[in-house]
């Protein structure tokens, strides 16, 4: 009897296996502009329109899926998502474990978020989201750095006096500023760092690495990339992070 | 939900509290406390069956059955929940995909690639393309597994210490009836060691109950990460956008704990009272006592 039921459940199970191959995309849903979680409880942002648009145009069905930023890498690796988009930047590190597909945003520039505008770096430790190019960036330029596993600890951090600011990308802290009624503020300074936002694959997925690149391509030929970066509710009409005619080359 | 909550934005007061309150996120937020509590429902007789079958083993006659439940009692105890619940959970989830890909996968290469680890598509558990449900209910029986593995080995330390806390005499007294040694362990030893198991487990079960936050490193959504995800502050890219509320959420969540430790304790309390009649315990004296 229980090997008839397990049986059954084995067919159920595998009986799926005919329907099309899905693509799952990871993401870390906490973020925004770039992904979050919205009230709706699904993943929504620049990364979930940019995702399901590149999707579509590569002939894919894609779900999605979403993951701590902390072992975000780990689990592509173990084979729980196939590609991370979650506003991760290229650098040389993260290359030699996982594919990059080509950048689909420019080097995203860098922001200070503090209590005042004359807050002094040097004075006590600067917040950063573990694992990612600003706290390298931190540790790398002699400030003391203080690492926390989500954004919103590392701004809930400087609001509590645990450090002096926060550096994170500018698109992540701008509303935050303007959203406190004066009490958080941007440094006037700010710092570009990393190669490009990039989708990350398994170094194996070859196949459909090469497939969303051409999607990605294509996006940024017929200027429909450079649309969605500036919507309003993404990064705004005149943010840096859109290609103009650079992403033209090549087309 | 209501359509009063079309445009969130527009409304204020009570009405935007209610529709806040009922969005689709806060909807999961109030099911993460039935995967929560069914989570605890199917792990504790799950990590009860495991530690009987443990202490059983440790104090079995057979050298090899012996040795298996003692390593696995010391394996499990010493080694912290956390890393045990990271490594653990992955070495399951891919030694089932390996297991399968041996059956459903054409060429069986191995699927430890440097860093990576790589099965053909049929052998993926749950499947890519199956819906995310199955995916939530994947991630939740490796949490109930390796719950059950984790508070078995406790539970079978507890069971152990309780079975030899047994007076020797009960066991000998059965002997001389005639009682063959399983009778013996089902008859005498098994009814009479609750008792001396019941603050350990007791213990045990308040541990567990706390412990579930670490469901989320298994990939299932709990209640403290929706604390967290809920009440952390919401600017305007948000439906409803608001301050760092983390607070008032986890002040909730610690009423829910309270009051969930507080139910168990007063039931754990009747337990141990009606597990004390006619032994011969302290408690059990005081019972026979106050009935006289």
């Amino acid at each position: 009897m229980k090997r008839l039921l397990i049986a059954t459940a084995l067919v159920a199970v595998s009986g799926t296996a005919w329907a099309q191959d899905v693509v799952r995309l990871g993401t870390e849903g906490a973020y925004p502009p770039y992904n979050f979680i919205n009230d709706a409880g699904e993943v929504a942002g620049f990364e979930r329109e940019f995702g399901d648009e590149l999707c579509k145009r590569a002939g894919l069905t894609c779900s999605w899926t979403t993951n701590d930023w902390d072992s975000i890498i780990p689990n592509l690796q173990s084979g729980n998502y196939d590609v991370i988009v979650a506003g991760m930047s290229i650098t040389p590190e993260r290359q030699e474990i996982v594919d990059f597909s080509q950048p689909y945003l420019q080097p995203t520039p860098s922001a200070y978020l503090a209590l005042s505008k004359d807050a002094d770096l040097m004075s006590g430790p600067v917040a950063a989201q573990t694992s990612t190019i600003q706290a390298a960036f931190v540790a790398e330029n002699g400030m003391q750095v203080v690492e926390f596993a989500t954004p919103e600890e590392t701004v809930a951090a400087v609001k509590n006096g645990e450090a002096v600011a926060v550096l994170a990308d500018s698109d992540y802290l701008k509303p935050i500023a303007d959203e406190s009624n004066g009490e958080l503020v941007l440094l006037d300074k700010t710092e570009s760092i990393g190669g490009g936002v990039g989708m990350a694959f398994r170094k194996s997925d070859k196949e459909l690495h090469d497939k969303l690149d051409a999607a990605i391509k294509s996006m940024k030929c017929d200027g429909t990339l450079d649309a969605m970066i500036q919507k309003p509710e993404y990064f705004g009409p005149n943010s840096p992070l859109a290609w103009g005619d650079k992403g033209k080359e090549g087309c | 939900m209501f359509a009063a909550c079309a445009d969130p934005k527009a409304i204020e007061g009570l009405t935007w509290a209610m529709c806040y309150l009922t969005s689709a996120k806060h909807v999961d937020f109030y099911w993460s406390f039935v995967t929560v509590l069914a989570l605890l429902a199917i792990t504790a007789p799950a990590a009860l069956a495991m530690g009987f079958m443990g202490a059983t083993a440790a104090r079995s006659h057979i050298a090899p059955l012996r040795w298996l439940g003692k390593v696995y009692i010391w394996m499990v105890r010493g080694v912290p929940d956390i890393i045990f619940f990271l490594f653990f959970v992955i070495a399951l989830d891919q030694g089932i995909e390996y297991v399968k890909s041996l059956a459903v996968c054409p060429g069986g290469e191995w699927p430890w690639q440097g860093l990576e680890f790589r099965v053909c598509a049929d052998a993926k558990v749950p499947l890519g393309n199956s819906p995310p449900i199955w995916h939530q209910l994947y991630g939740f029986l490796l949490a109930v597994i390796t719950f059950a593995i984790v508070f078995g080995a406790f539970v079978a330390n507890v069971i152990y210490g309780a079975m030899n806390a047994v007076p020797r005499a009960q066991l000998e007294t059965a002997e001389a009836y005639g009682m063959s040694r399983a009778q013996v362990f089902r008859r005498i030893l098994v009814p009479q060691m609750w008792i001396y198991a019941l603050p350990g487990l007791g213990n045990l079960w308040m541990i567990l109950i706390k412990a579930t936050p670490l469901l989320f490193l298994l990939g299932v959504k709990d209640i403290v990460y929706y604390a967290r995800e809920l009440g952390g502050s919401k600017t305007q890219a948000y439906e409803y956008p608001h301050g760092d509320w983390r607070l008032w959420y986890f002040l909730g969540l610690m009423v829910f704990y309270l009051v969930f430790t507080r139910v168990s304790e007063i039931g754990i309390g009747k337990l141990t009272r009606r597990l004390s009649h006619g032994q011969a315990t302290a408690g059990g004296e005081a019972l026979r006592k106050a009935a006289a």
